[in-house]
């Protein structure tokens, strides 16, 4: 039986933090070592989400935990938030993708662009688990590119006429109610983009997962289709208009993601100085052979970095300062190294390393996702570079 | 001239094994401060095996009698020895620190207002003071203490101090006490399986962890167990007393039970620090394990490398035939 | 119902554990502070049974250093009222001293039920619960596993040699609870954040040096590796041969 996780706080990051956010993250760490870790390997090679987590992650309080408290949410600062990401992510991706989405994806949305009804209506049932949803974004042509879609919604005497697809939609199967967002006006208007609250049994959507996939099995990932879909009126989130709707939601799961990647790195590195000081060869423990302990080394040396990155990044987002280009910053540079970590994690464990036994290759795996979504590598690298030179180079 | 009193258990009538050690250590603890051992047994009626205890060193066996002593009553039992401690003078007293004993001691203790040395693994005599050492952070750390108080209350480790015979008198005396009811009342004892010996008391254990692979699988520990003709008990570790497979009564390890038995044979368990915390006071330790890597081998005294599924039912026709 | 439970706040169990430079305390510097883990099962307990009751205080109440008003919050926030620091820079090793401490400031408080975890994972004393039980006279039941509790009574059910005895007592009564009493709830977010706002009193006690003195502090001797006798099934009779005839245990 594996110990309990002791975390990985090389430059005391405790200290930094308040007690409550220590609190969560501790509470955080200690459900997931007692009812994720024991299950989330045959949840991974069988392909399937442990859907029987959500009424416990409900209970913690893990859904909007940064929202107010009068929508039933736990009303946390930015850092806990990040604090929860990570240890949820320490987990396995594809169960902090679920959190991800409905705290990130579907309450942000809701809290930032509905209407008073609409919240609520929608809230209190989206943090108590009651009501899964998902966010339509993506579709099959359109991925980097959002402002291309070309899911409609036409307005109607009593309410909007939605047709399209959506593809690559966490909680797409299980949601009740999908966030789909779609051009009211013609395609080449961008800022005709809005938001709709569709629940997901209304007549003309469908929902189903995609197959085959090498990567957050344990999540269910979905193509949505939307063929004549009638929503009242209402269903509109009034507040949304344009791209910058849509991207304000990644920009929270992104910095929900930035401390995640940081928990897998931490989830694989700690399996990797576990396993170096038992595993023996050659008459003593690896973690004695010098090209181990640089790979451990420079591990803790990256780990280090991007915890510090996020602390500061998620007190920035307390004062209301932290931009979309630094949370890109972040995502970019966290998730890479979180991929490291992984790669060489899975390589220290030798043949071990294969097996879905240990952590690091169902992370490395996992990672892979995590590096293409809520924008690629590349994508936040031009962000960046725009950022630094006042010039596009994104197309 | 010290007086030191030893309060032995009795169960059923019958004297436990563990008072012989209680007995032995208080002899030692009498002899270091020069004086005289009387052995305390509190039961319903005379208890059986009582005689034996002059020979591990008590000049005097005492038994008082009261119905109220047939069932566990620590409320009982400690005002009971509380007032003979103070009535007959003694500086030093002794217990056991098994399950009852760990309840009964530190009643005594506070009824006497003195301080308490729990689980004790060794104790001598300095100067007039008791000192004693105990094991504390899961047995990772012994702290030796000197008890300054008046009289000095140590309940001692059981299977730690072997019982070694110095004779003396033995003199039995008994009398019937009157014992205020307690508040406490014993419903009912249900009682464990038949034929079950408890972890913490066998002299030979044998414990199954995650290795086994399923619950039913202990059926071959089991029969080990008996190869050994009722003196082994079966144990686990912590990973299959959370998955529900054992109970937690038999769980050995830092969150269950501190054993020392003669011989530990850890089956399919890998040797994680908590299990090792409740076993590595055992005389000897055996470890079968298919993983050759396995932190128990660096514990054990002799391993095994293989399949317990084979290895095991040949270790109990092995056995089997030692004891016959 | 008014329920008081009794915490510490020790060394993760999974710390490693160094001894100070004195020989006389162990280094707590890097080392992490929880909550008694037998402790969070009487915590539980007493939320459940003010749960069942539908009324009632919760009261958690710990002797320890200022920093141990963290513990408390952790109790505040699994769900408890309010906290009571009795602050004392030093824990005395007479576990004797920290009843008497505690037993003074349980007195006047009216309790139906004061609950403690059977044990602390640092010191092992195990007897500050039934001590206290002691200097407050009333009923006392150690290692429950299993607490049902009417108008005025309890039953509980407590581990023993060989089986598992059933007692009644009496309430007001001092309880102890062993690991499989419950399964203690995890703080949910709301609770940290509403633990916060919980009355949390911190009183300075003087306690008494007591009667146990320490001495010193040792890492018991490290137990060597022995032999591997063989592999498989064939290496049973040369282990056989030398636990008779070597390690002469059998």
């Amino acid at each position: 039986m594996a110990p309990r996780f002791q975390g990985v706080d090389f430059y005391d990051m405790d200290g930094l933090l308040m007690e409550e956010e220590r609190a969560v993250r501790d509470t955080v760490r200690a459900w997931v070592d007692e009812r994720v870790l024991p299950i989330i390997g045959d949840c991974y090679v069988a392909g399937r989400f442990p859907k029987e987590l959500v009424p416990q992650m409900a209970e913690l309080g893990l859904f909007g935990a940064n929202l107010p408290e009068e929508y039933g949410c736990a009303g946390l600062g930015n850092v806990a938030y990040g604090l929860i990401m990570q240890e949820l992510e320490r987990g396995d991706s594809g169960v902090r993708s679920f959190a991800s989405v409905q705290g990130g994806l579907v309450m942000y949305p809701v809290y930032a662009f509905g209407s008073d009804a609409q919240k609520r209506s929608w809230l209190p049932r989206m943090a108590s688990g009651e009501v899964i949803g998902c966010f339509g974004l993506t579709e099959p042509d359109f991925g980097s590119n959002p402002a291309g879609l070309i899911t409609t919604a036409r307005e109607t005497k009593d309410g909007w006429v939605l047709n399209g697809a959506k593809m690559w939609i966490t909680n797409g199967s299980t949601a009740q109610v999908a966030i789909i967002w779609a051009k009211t006006g013609p395609p080449e208007d961008v800022a005709s983009i809005r938001g709709f609250l569709v629940p997901t049994d209304t007549s003309g959507f469908s929902a189903k997962d995609q197959q085959g996939k090498l990567s957050l099995r344990a999540s269910d990932t979905s193509e949505l289709v939307l063929q004549d879909v009638h929503v009242p009126k209402d269903a509109v989130l009034p507040g949304s208009q344009g791209l910058k709707s849509p991207l304000l939601c990644l920009t929270q799961a992104r910095y929900g993601i930035a401390w995640g990647a940081v928990g897998a790195a931490m989830a694989c590195y700690d399996e990797a100085v576990h396993y170096a000081k038992a595993r023996v060869m050659f008459g003593r423990p690896i973690g004695g052979f010098q090209l181990q302990q640089a790979r451990l080394a420079d591990m803790l040396t990256e780990i280090t970095k991007a915890q510090l990155l996020c602390l500061q990044l998620g007190r920035l987002k307390d004062k209301g300062a932290a931009t979309p280009q630094q949370v890109s910053l972040a995502k970019r540079n966290n998730v890479d190294m979180a991929t490291d970590v992984a790669r060489e994690t899975r390589r220290l464990l030798g043949a071990n390393g294969i097996l879905a036994e240990y952590q690091a290759m169902r992370h490395l795996a996992n990672l892979e996702s995590v590096y293409t979504y809520e924008g690629t590598h590349d994508v936040h690298t031009l962000i960046l570079g725009q950022e630094i030179t006042g010039l596009s180079a994104f197309a | 001239m010290s007086r030191v009193l030893a309060v032995c258990e009795q169960r059923d009538g019958v004297l436990r094994k563990v008072s012989h050690e209680v007995v032995t250590a208080a002899r030692r603890l009498a002899d270091a401060l020069g004086g005289e051992v009387d052995a305390l047994v509190l039961g319903a009626a005379a208890v059986r095996g009582t005689d034996v205890l002059g020979r591990y060193g008590a000049d005097r066996v005492v038994t008082l009698t009261s119905a109220a002593f047939r069932r566990s009553a620590p409320e009982e039992c400690a005002g009971t020895i509380a007032g003979r401690v103070q009535s007959g003078g003694y500086d030093t007293v002794l217990l056991a620190a098994s399950a009852t004993g760990k309840d009964l001691a530190p009643r005594v203790a506070a009824k006497l207002g003195v301080a308490l040395a729990q689980d004790v693994t060794d104790a001598t005599a300095e100067s007039g003071v008791v000192t004693a050492v105990r094991p504390i952070y899961a047995g990772k750390v012994l702290l030796k203490v000197r008890l300054t108080a008046r009289p000095a209350i140590l309940a001692i480790r059981p299977s730690v101090f072997t019982p070694v015979e110095r004779p003396r008198a033995g003199a039995a005396e008994t009398a019937a006490v009157d014992v205020a009811a307690g508040r406490v009342v014993v419903r009912e004892v249900k009682a464990a399986a038949a034929g079950t010996l408890d972890v913490g008391e066998a002299s030979i254990v044998v414990s199954g962890g995650r290795g086994l692979k399923e619950p039913a699988n202990f059926k071959l520990l089991e029969e080990l167990a008996a190869a050994f003709g009722g003196v082994a008990a079966v144990g686990a570790s912590r990973a299959v007393v959370d998955a529900g497979w054992r109970p937690h009564a038999d769980q050995v390890g830092q969150t269950g039970k501190t054993v020392s038995p003669t011989l530990y044979i850890a089956v399919g368990i890998s040797g994680a620090v908590q299990h090792l915390a409740g076993m590595r006071t055992s005389k000897v330790i055996v470890a079968i394990n298919k993983d050759k890597d396995a932190p128990i081998f660096k514990l054990a005294d002799y391993g095994i490398v293989g399949d317990l599924f084979e290895v095991v039912p040949k270790l109990a026709a092995e056995i089997k035939k030692v004891y016959g | 119902m008014k329920i008081a439970v009794c915490v510490k706040r020790v060394p993760d169990t999974e710390a490693r554990v160094k001894i100070g430079a004195g020989g006389k305390a162990v280094d707590e510097a890097g080392v992490k502070f929880v909550l008694n883990p037998y402790d969070e099962f009487a915590v539980e307990e007493a939320l459940r049974r003010k749960e069942q009751a539908g009324t009632g205080e919760v009261v958690i109440v710990c002797l320890g250093p200022a920093a141990a008003q963290e513990t408390i919050r952790t109790a505040l926030a699994m769900g408890a009222d309010r906290g009571v620091l009795l602050q004392a820079d030093a824990i005395p090793a007479d576990g004797f001293e920290v009843a008497k401490a505690l037993a003074a400031e349980l007195r006047p408080g009216g309790y139906d039920l004061i609950l403690f975890g059977k044990m602390a994972v640092d010191d092992y004393n195990q007897q500050v619960g039934p001590m206290v039980a002691e200097l407050l006279d009333l009923p006392c039941v150690t290692s429950i596993v299993h607490l049902d509790l009417t108008a005025g009574a309890g039953v509980a059910e407590r581990e023993i040699e060989g089986g598992v005895e059933v007692v009644e007592f009496p309430l007001p009564a001092v309880l102890t609870a062993e690991k499989g009493l419950n399964e203690p709830r995890f703080p949910a977010l709301k609770g940290i954040m509403a633990a916060k706002k919980k009355p949390l009193e911190t009183k300075p006690v003087a306690l008494g040096a007591g009667g146990v003195e320490v001495v010193a502090l040792t890492t018991p001797a490290e137990r060597t590796a022995g032999k591997i006798v063989g592999e498989g099934a064939a290496a049973v009779p040369e282990l056989v041969r030398l636990l008779r005839e070597e390690a002469k245990v059998i």
